[in-house]
Order: structure tokens, then sequence, then C-alpha cells
């Protein structure tokens, strides 16, 4: 068997038939949606800042797409809270499939690192750092 | 048992042609080619994508560079002579096997996209302009539907689309209303590669020339599949592309009417498609080298012309009869599982395709799932975004059969499919 069936443990699963941090906040701070062009996956994450904003507080995620950027997302939402943003920034790929406990392949990546990026993206739009016409796919 | 007895040939013996289909996946993806990660035997189903490479169409591409590689056109010297005599003969095979008049209607370029392009740009820039309409369908390949969309914007042409109805087929009421006196040109696809559904290409052509406006069919999915002739579509384009039918890639052919193609201007200029050239004025080759600018893909050219002979040994008809033999297997047996929804006419009126979805699974969650069985799919918009959302969803998974599969492969991923849906449910 190869990494495929390893990619749906349960954890995987579990976080996509309930995922964690869904839905939308009434007044966040900032809102970005992002979608992944080879799959047509589109997440939305609001995000609620605390100490000056410079920490995440509430994350609430919402968008439609496979198990693994679903579940990623859902994963990642829980420990986003009291995360700073440097720490947000810092967090990379390698982050992302170490939470996930399952090794991705390489086609699927983009998969799981989607709610990362959305989440990244928005904060960096909300502090003027990124120009939101100009964001790479 | 019983299915396999229908057979229109001896399957195993076609499979003995193509050592890939005994590969072994399942490994690390990261290291190309089999290693001792791969365990699980191959099910390759994703033939609408690409297809595989028999031992004679590698044969001729290995002969050509080991034995008489040299450019083409020319050369005096007796490599490019033989280079020459056999690229050009390559044209003859095409335009044999498609019924057309001869090579001079036979332009080899590099894929089915290409050759929308050629015609868009060297035909459609010229002839379209406000008031104008181009006609398409909503199950266009993107290679169709994004090319007019674009040259609609440049020249002021409307692109219309010819409506698909509930059960997958084009709406032909629909198609006599948007094919007016003010069409230049209709360009739809033959065999749809999503729906799998087969075109009136001749009904289209006939509604087209009533009203003195050009057909472009995009073959891609019809030529490698089943007999397909030119002159009975009566159509003035026609496009398909190499590697789906047991070819290389990077080639493919346009038929263009002589007359047209004499008509229109080059696309790409450069050298091979030129006679006199002076610091003002250039005119050009005969048909069709006047369409072939540049070094052309001399082997795959080559390779291509063994693809057709391969298909034509094994015959077309019979090509056609393997293809609905396995989509309508794997039409019943997917739908059997109550489980899954599949897209497009039913089983028996359709080409050698199946897109589904199944409940509860994503379509890359499916395919992921399937790989694991060895079982390659495709999953995605299969280049058709506007009909995905027409169809309410944003991917499907699609099996698709050629001449070497077996109804054993369809039940194998009739097997996973099941099992997919269990992990999920």
């Amino acid at each position: 068997m190869g990494l495929g069936s390893d990619m749906y443990r349960q954890q995987i699963l579990d976080h996509y038939k309930n995922p964690r941090n869904y839905g939308e906040l009434e007044d966040p701070d900032f809102t970005h949606v992002g979608e992944n062009p080879s799959c047509g996956d589109t997440i939305r994450v609001d995000v609620a800042l605390d100490d000056g904003g410079e920490t995440i507080d509430t994350v609430r995620f919402s968008g439609d797409g496979c198990a693994i950027s679903m579940a990623s997302a859902s994963m990642l939402s829980e420990r986003l809270e009291g995360m700073t943003i440097e720490e947000l920034h810092a967090l990379e790929t390698d982050d992302i499939t170490e939470m996930l406990g399952v090794e991705i392949s390489p086609m699927r990546v983009k998969c799981a690192v989607l709610g990362r990026q959305v989440t990244q993206d928005g904060a960096k739009i909300h502090r003027g750092e990124l120009d939101p016409d100009r964001i790479e796919e | 048992m019983g299915v396999q007895e229908q057979y229109p040939f001896d399957v195993q013996a076609v499979r003995a042609d193509f050592p890939i289909l005994d590969r072994l996946v399942g490994g690390d993806p990261t290291t190309v080619g089999q290693d001792d990660s791969d365990d699980t035997p191959l099910v390759y189903l994703d033939n609408a994508a690409t297809t595989h490479t028999p031992e004679p169409v590698v044969d001729a591409i290995a002969n050509y560079y080991r034995g008489y590689n040299s450019n083409v056109h020319r050369g005096i010297h007796q490599l490019s002579q033989e280079a020459s005599v056999a690229y050009e003969r390559a044209h003859d095979t095409v335009a044999d096997f498609i019924g057309a008049a001869g090579r001079e209607e036979i332009v080899f370029t590099k894929n089915t996209t290409e050759a929308l392009n050629l015609v868009a740009y060297a035909w459609g820039l010229e002839e379209l302009g406000p008031g104008d309409n181009v006609v398409l369908s909503e199950m266009e390949h993107h290679a169709s539907l994004v090319t007019w969309q674009q040259i609609g914007k440049k020249t002021g042409a409307d692109v219309r689309f010819i409506e698909v109805t509930e059960d997958g087929t084009l709406d032909m009421a629909d198609a006599a209303e948007k094919i007016d006196d003010d069409t230049e040109m209709v360009s739809v696809v033959h065999v749809s590669n999503t729906l799998g559904t087969v075109n009136p290409i001749r009904e289209l052509a006939d509604m087209a020339h009533d009203r003195d406006a050009l057909i472009f069919a995009d073959a891609a999915q019809s030529v490698p599949t089943r007999p397909v002739d030119v002159t009975d579509l009566d159509v003035d384009f026609l496009a398909f592309s190499g590697h789906k039918m047991c070819g290389p890639t990077g080639i493919g052919a346009l038929y263009g009417r002589e007359a047209i193609l004499d008509a229109m201007s080059p696309y790409l200029y450069g050298g091979e498609m030129i006679r006199r050239v002076t610091y003002e004025e250039s005119t050009w080759e005969d048909l069709p080298w006047k369409f072939e600018a540049g070094t052309p893909s001399i082997a795959q050219g080559i390779a291509l012309a063994a693809a057709i002979e391969y298909m034509d040994d094994l015959g077309m008809e019979r090509v056609q009869a393997h293809e609905e033999l396995l989509a309508e297997y794997a039409y019943d047996r997917l739908t059997d599982l109550g489980s899954v929804e599949i897209y497009g006419p039913p089983g028996d009126e359709r080409g050698g395709l199946v897109a589904f979805n199944v409940d509860g699974v994503h379509a890359h969650d499916l395919s992921s799932i399937l790989n694991d069985y060895g079982v390659a799919v495709r999953a995605g918009d299969h280049c058709t975004q506007p009909l995905h959302g027409k169809l309410g969803i944003a991917a499907s998974a699609r099996a698709s059969f050629y001449v070497y599969n077996t109804v054993e492969e369809v039940d194998a991923l009739v097997d996973a499919v099941s099992d997919a849906y269990d992990l999920f449910a």
C-alpha cells in the first residue's frame, strides 16, 4: 500500500467529519478567502486578534474541499489560538505535515497547506504587507 | 464471466505490446520509475488524459534517432532525405486514416490545443469582427473554450454556447437558434472528455453550412477511439493529439479543407514555411508546410504514423466496440454501488469514459485512495470548469478506458471505490 491509505488515518477523518472551529466570526479583525486552483478547494478564515494585534485570539474557518485541506485547516485552527502573528508566519510546510502526522503525497501538499496559506496571506493583507491583487498561487 | 467473451480482439495480446502495464506502483512517487518500494499492480484508467505507447511506436522513435536522425526538407544528404520521406509520408498516413484528400490537408501541430489556436489566430483574427458570432457547446474543453473566448474579446465577435440538457446531450433546438446568419464558426467537441457524450457533428456541420459558417470538430477523444472520417462528418477543420492514441506527446494533427487552408495566412513565421525571402518580402511554402514553421517534431510525427498503423491493425470499429463494452460495464457496476453519481448519458450511449463522484468523498481523496489500490484515475475539473459549475460540482473523478484495459481492471476500480465509500461513511 502506498501513501494514500496512510493519509486517511483516523485523526484526519475525524477532523474532516467533525471540523473544529468551523464557522464565521461576527466581528473578525481580518477575513481572507483562498483557493487551491488544482482541485477547487476554497477556505475562508476569520481571525480575531488580541494583545494589540500581535496575538491570535479566536479563529473560525469555513469552506469546501477535500479531507486533507479541511482536516488540516481544522487542526491548524486549534493550534493558532494564542499564537503570535510572528509565529504564524514562521509556520512552514514541514510544520503542517508534522501536525497532520501522516505522510502527504507530493501532489496533495497544496491541499494540506491551504489553511495555513490563507491565514498567513490574510494576516499580511491586514498589516498592509501584501497587496491582495498580487497573491501568488 | 461472459463480458470478456465479447472482447473484439485478443486483449492479452495487446497488453503484451505495452510493458508499462506490468509495472508495480504504490511506493515513493518522488523516485521516478519502478523500485523496491513499489508493490501494487498498476490499473491504468487515465487514458482520456494520455494513453500508453506500444513497442512498435517506441521502436519507431528509437529507429529514427538511432538510424536516420536528421533535419527535414532542406538537406540533400541521405539522412535528411530519409527523414524527410518518413516525416512527409506520416502526413499521408494521417490523411488516409481520417479520410482527408491528401497531405496538403494535414498540418502537424504540437497537440489539439495548438491546432485550435492555429485556426483561431490564423483564421479567426482575420475573419471575425463585431456582429459576428462563434458557436461552441457548454461541454467544450478549455482548449476550445478559452481560445475562442479570447479571440472573441480581441475581435469583438460574440461567443455563444449550445446548452447541455439534463441527460448530458446537446440541446439541438438550442443549436438551431444559436447558429444563425451571423455565425462564422461552429467549434464543438466530438466526444466529451467529461460526459462521454458523442455529439452529432454531421448534423451540426449541416446547420453551420446552411448558414455559410465553418465547423471545427475537436476530435481529441474521438479519433483515438472510433472510426472518424472528415468527409462523412463534412467538417472544415478537425484536430486530435497523438498521445491519446498510442503515439508520443508533442505531436498532433490539424485537418483543414485545402481551399480554406490555402486562403489562410500563416500562424507562425520562420524557417521551413517559406519559399522566397528578401529583406522586404516573403512568400510561403505549399500546404501543409506553410503552417509548420521551424524544425518540426520529426520523430514524433513519424511515431504518430506508427501509432496509426498500430490502431489500424486493431481496427477502429473493434476499438470502438471495446471502448463501449468497458464503458457500459463500468457504468452499470458503479451505478449498482448506489453511492455513485455518474455524469452524462447512459452506459450504452457514451464513449469509453465515466466521470463520477462518490457520496461523501471528495474527488481528490477518492483519487488518492484509488491510487493506493494501484488504480490510476484523474480527479479534478478535466479542463471543463464551466461544465463542472453547471453540474454544481467542483471536481469529479474520471475513469477512461483504452484497448489494453480489461473487465478485471474495471472490477478493481469498483472494489476500490466501494472501499473508499466505506472509509468515509
